[in-house]
């Protein structure tokens, strides 16, 4: 009895802890649990868009609170002169970069707003010289209400790329044909939309994800579509290896608060992914033993 | 006329990327910058030595939130 009470003393072993994530504190088999992509092991499953937020100390508020160490990063014109001066809420380019810097996060630029294969390439190439990283979030869009990829023009991207050294990871669709020609072209992991950018309608075909996961060996990001965590953790349990989260958490009312909901949810879901969820069935199974019941009448 | 990120510019022909780079307060080894002429890129290994050629199109981009 006097135990329970002292359950909050401080002790070595959680001290050794505080830096850990909420869920995972006592962690026994899942320690080798790592994701790894392209031969680099990341120790947090969940990657960080930086676009939306209002500001920069909240982006570095929520990266932080997120426990990311993989987040995106785009590449536009310098304002010049006249009109287009002015980064606005968005901050001074250089602040940005030192910013992450300081956070100690891996940089995976992307493409977003490209249209064409010749596009992309050439923004990765851009990214590649800006960022000094060879990673590259390919993105190429075909349709401008649903931004959904441009699935011919992806790959074509992708396979030149990968054949100029780039570690590429695309966004697509939820194809998972599609996920394995990416796969077959050399790219180190396929990003599949849950539904479209920025919908926040979560994951629309829970079902193509699974068989995405059984179509290709590389990681299995979901990319696009989240809105809460239990869209996160839905995805987890689906068995992709990791989750991108941008607008969710940037345009939320809390960011840092989703932050954390969408770090825990990551880890929740790979843990019960781990675990093995028992069989739906349609009719009740009873938990408490059957045999021994009391019989008080005739 | 040379572009600089869409707009016209009082850039010359001859003039180096570094130097370019330089009238935009950007440091040589400014992280987050990349620059593109004519559609090719310029590596910044090249800012220095690479000059642009008449009518050019410069693209200058940096590092931005998105994603």
């Amino acid at each position: 009895m006097i135990r329970l009470q002292m359950r909050s003393a401080p002790s070595t072993s959680k001290a050794s802890h505080s830096a850990e994530s909420p869920v995972a504190s006592q962690r026994t088999g899942e320690q080798a649990d790592r994701l790894v992509i392209a031969g680099r092991e990341l120790h947090s499953r969940l990657l960080l868009g930086t676009g939306g937020f209002s500001s920069l100390e909240l982006m570095a508020a929520a990266i932080a609170a997120s426990g990311s160490e993989l987040v995106t990063v785009a590449l536009r014109r310098l304002p010049v002169g006249g009109s287009g001066s002015g980064g606005g809420a968005e901050g001074s380019p250089a602040a940005l970069i030192e910013l992450l810097a300081d956070a100690g996060v891996l940089l995976l630029p992307n493409t977003a707003g490209c249209h064409t294969a010749r596009d992309a390439v050439l923004t990765a190439k851009l990214a590649r010289d800006a960022f000094q990283t060879d990673w590259i979030k390919l993105e190429v869009i075909g349709d401008e209400d649903t931004l959904l990829p441009d699935a011919p023009e992806l790959l074509r991207a992708a396979e030149e790329l990968v054949a100029d050294g780039f570690t590429v990871l695309p966004y697509t669709t939820d194809d998972p044909v599609l996920a394995r020609r990416l796969q077959d072209v050399g790219c180190a992991a396929v990003m599949p939309l849950g539904s479209p950018i920025g919908s926040g309608m979560g994951i629309r075909n829970p079902y193509n994800l699974a068989l995405i996961r059984e179509a290709v060996h590389v990681p299995v990001v979901l990319d696009a579509g989240i809105g809460t965590a239990s869209d996160a953790a839905l995805a987890m349990e689906l068995g992709c290896d990791a989750v991108m989260a941008a607008s969710a958490i940037a345009r939320a009312q809390d960011p840092v608060r989703m932050a954390r909901a969408m770090r825990a949810a990551v880890e929740a879901g790979r843990l019960a992914h781990g675990a093995g969820r028992i069989p739906r069935r349609h009719y009740a199974s009873a938990s408490t033993p059957q045999e021994g019941r009391a019989e008080f009448f005739d | 006329m040379i572009l600089l990120n869409g707009q016209p510019s009082e850039l010359s022909p001859g003039e180096s990327v570094a130097r370019v780079l330089a009238r935009l307060d950007l440091a040589r080894d400014a992280r987050g910058v990349a620059v593109a002429v004519d559609g090719e890129i310029v590596p910044r290994a090249h800012w220095e030595s690479f000059t642009l050629p008449a009518d050019a199109r410069v693209e200058v981009l940096t590092a931005m939130q998105g994603g």
